[in-house]
């Protein structure tokens, strides 16, 4: 008989001990939305994702977002918006999205060899 | 192409250390892997808030008090980031919420031992966070994105809560009789539990070595297990304590402690239910759901109220 | 017996620490995560506010009286509930989620009155605190005026329940609006809030949150002065249940380092 001895993780207890492994059961009754933060950590920089969130409405949104992610004056700026209505490249399509540009190195400024005695470009 | 290239390349890409984002291809047990473990870990950290709740309203000086709610606040947050990078392999929060009422979904079996004295904040700053610490700072660089940069935001801001714990258990050793007492007895109850959360010994396993080559998981248990007790042991004296094991003691020639054998079978017994607050703990998570349900009806029937006359008083 | 200024300052003291301990009793137990971290921050920020004015008190009492050795904890887990000055409002029992929010928006309203005139006040130290203060109480208000108008405004249920959290708590409001004898002297003084200028505010904001929350203001609240008032020291029975509980370490052990 093939004996299997079970190494097990932090966090994972294991499918044999009843882990959570199966997401059928029942569907969620109106559970809020799902909501993607961005935060502004200081003026001049762009607004980065941070995670998201679930709220009832925009406005609790922003709070939740201001209660959950910026706790240690991680943000001076928030934006959320509801995870639906982003829209992504897909990520099947990656090499035709993005390897064209792989050959377009005179893109880049290093690029061109100029004589060092070209100061300031 | 078929399944079996889509794997070869996704076991390449794992292999070059580029991280799975959430609408790549991925494997479904990979998925599945995935969702098990971020969902009990953010179970671990929901259900972990209970404990240390516990003594919120007790703690003995205003400095304490901030601190310890701002802690277990933290571990509500820990909670929020770990179910978001689940939620991105496409289950929902209260879905696992579901799990975890259930009792189908397991999480630490730490979080079922009573906090019965002020000195058990310490004890658990101390080692259950240490403990969590040291597996946590591997799983900032798992392999899937959502969950590594969960972590990351994770362990800097856990940094402060093993440091509030010590310096907790510090003052008591300071103390008076009944103080030093006091960290002794929590030291006492918290260490075996603590060194078990590791989870069980290395025996190699089919599953194990999936996770290790999948990068969910970089050390084994063991290996995290002798790290933490090497450094604990050394931190205990500073503390003028000492740790339940009469076995603990330094082996020159391994480089590490040696330490005496875990009651494993308590483990199991705490992990499948039989724990001390295990029922406790799940009731009071259920009835913080239940009675919240009006709560978040309302908030979702004024929303959508709102949005109807917006959009009346567009057209 | 402390000076008019010391006991305004454990007033607002009381008043920041007691609302602060009923809010952090919520954590681990809110209706939704975020919600429960929301309640964590708004206990922070009471628990925060409370140690500035303690420490504030603390000085002032041990200038006057250097044998005293007062401390933020002394005045926070070594006074009994007839020495407490905090409103009847910061001590009531949560209830529900209803009772919660309305508890601390008809609060937080207040409060933020009283802050607002105290940046103005004789006393800069006062001024100082409230000025830190206000800024977190203004977010108080946003977030629990927000709630009322959720539950009023949400399902059948939740009206109800609000109406019933109403029927609790509304007898109470008339108490934050009582004086302590020294009120006068420290007005005339220009230190402490006016309270009837913060009434004013007062009553117009809930008047303008509870149109919102499509819910009829009372009539104001009576609180004869047979009934007492936390100002001076005369409680519900709750407080002394949240000081068993709070000071409990302090009293079993007495004299330690924490």
């Amino acid at each position: 008989m093939k004996q299997y001895i079970r190494k097990y993780f932090y966090g994972d207890y294991g499918e044999g001990r009843n882990g959570a492994a199966d997401i059928s059961t029942g569907q969620a009754k109106q559970e809020w939305p799902l909501w993607e933060v961005f935060i502004r950590s200081r003026q001049g920089l762009d607004h980065k994702h941070v995670g998201s969130l679930h709220a009832a409405d925009a406005q609790m949104a922003i709070e939740n977002a201001r209660d959950v992610y910026t706790r240690r004056m991680e943000g001076v700026s928030i934006w959320v918006v509801e995870s639906k209505h982003i829209h992504a490249s897909n990520p099947d399509e990656a090499e035709s999205f993005y390897d064209p540009a792989n050959d377009k190195v005179y893109r880049h400024p290093t690029f061109y060899d100029l004589p060092d005695a070209v100061k300031h470009m | 192409m078929n399944t079996i290239d889509l794997e070869k390349q996704f076991q390449d890409k794992i292999d070059r250390e580029i991280r799975i984002e959430p609408r790549d291809w991925m494997p479904e047990k990979y998925r599945q892997t995935l969702i098990r473990q971020i969902s009990q870990h953010a179970h671990s950290e929901i259900v972990g808030m209970l404990p240390e709740g516990n003594w919120i309203t007790r703690a003995p000086s205003l400095r304490r008090k901030a601190i310890l709610l701002a802690k277990v606040q933290d571990e509500g947050g820990h909670g929020l980031y770990l179910y978001s990078a689940a939620e991105t392999l496409g289950i929902t929060r209260d879905q696992m919420y579901e799990q975890l009422h259930s009792g189908k979904a397991k999480y630490s079996s730490i979080f079922n031992y009573p906090t019965l004295t002020w000195a058990d904040m310490g004890a658990i700053g101390w080692l259950v966070d240490g403990a969590a610490i040291m597996n946590q700072v591997p799983l900032c660089r798992a392999s899937y994105g959502p969950y590594a940069r969960a972590m990351v935001r994770i362990c800097k801001e856990e940094s402060f809560h093993q440091r509030q714990g010590f310096e907790l258990l510090l003052s008591l050793s300071k103390g008076n009789e009944a103080q030093r007492k006091m960290c002794q007895d929590a030291i006492n109850r918290w260490w075996w539990p603590s060194i078990m959360m590791f989870g069980p010994t290395d025996d190699a396993s089919p599953n194990s070595e999936q996770s290790m080559r999948w990068k969910i998981k970089r050390f084994s248990n063991d290996e995290l297990r002798q790290k933490f007790v090497d450094m604990i042991a050394e931190q205990v004296k500073i503390l003028g304590m000492t740790l339940p094991d009469p076995d603990l003691k330094w082996n020159e020639a391994r480089g590490h402690y040696d330490f005496g054998a875990i009651n494993w079978e308590e483990f199991w017994q705490v992990i499948s239910g039989n724990g001390p607050c295990n029922k406790q703990r799940l009731d009071t998570r259920r009835k913080a759901w239940e009675d919240g349900a009006w709560v978040r009806e309302a908030a979702a029937a004024h929303a959508a109220k709102k949005a109807a006359r917006a959009q009346q008083h567009a057209a | 017996m402390y000076s008019p200024l010391i006991r305004y300052t454990l007033h607002l003291a009381d008043n920041a620490l007691i609302m602060g301990h009923r809010c952090s009793e919520w954590c681990g137990h809110g209706p939704v995560l975020e919600q429960d971290i929301a309640l964590a921050n708004l206990a922070l920020d009471y628990v925060g506010t409370a140690r500035n004015f303690y420490q504030y008190a603390a000085e002032m009492i041990n200038a006057a009286d250097p044998a005293q050795k007062a401390t933020e904890d002394s005045l926070a887990y070594l006074r009994d509930a007839g020495d407490f000055y905090n409103n009847h409002i910061a001590e009531l029992p949560n209830g529900d989620w209803a009772q919660t929010t309305l508890k601390e928006f008809f609060f937080s309203v207040y409060l933020q009155a009283v802050y607002r005139q105290l940046l103005n006040s004789a006393d800069t130290q006062l001024a100082a605190i409230a000025e830190k203060a206000l800024k977190e109480i203004d977010y108080h208000v946003r977030w629990s005026s927000e709630w009322v108008v959720r539950l009023g405004d949400g399902t059948e249920e939740s009206k109800e329940r609000l109406l019933k959290a109403l029927d609790e708590v509304w007898l109470h409001t008339g108490e934050l609006f009582a004086s302590d004898d020294h009120d006068a002297q420290l007005i005339q003084e220009n230190i402490a809030a006016d309270l009837q200028l913060v009434y004013t505010h007062w009553r117009t904001t809930v008047e303008k949150v509870f149109e919102e929350a499509t819910i009829a203001v009372p009539a104001p609240a009576k609180t004869a002065a047979w009934m007492g008032n936390g100002r001076k020291g005369i409680h519900t029975e709750h407080l002394g249940y949240i000081l068993a509980e709070m000071q409990y370490l302090q009293r079993a052990y007495p004299g330690c380092e924490w």
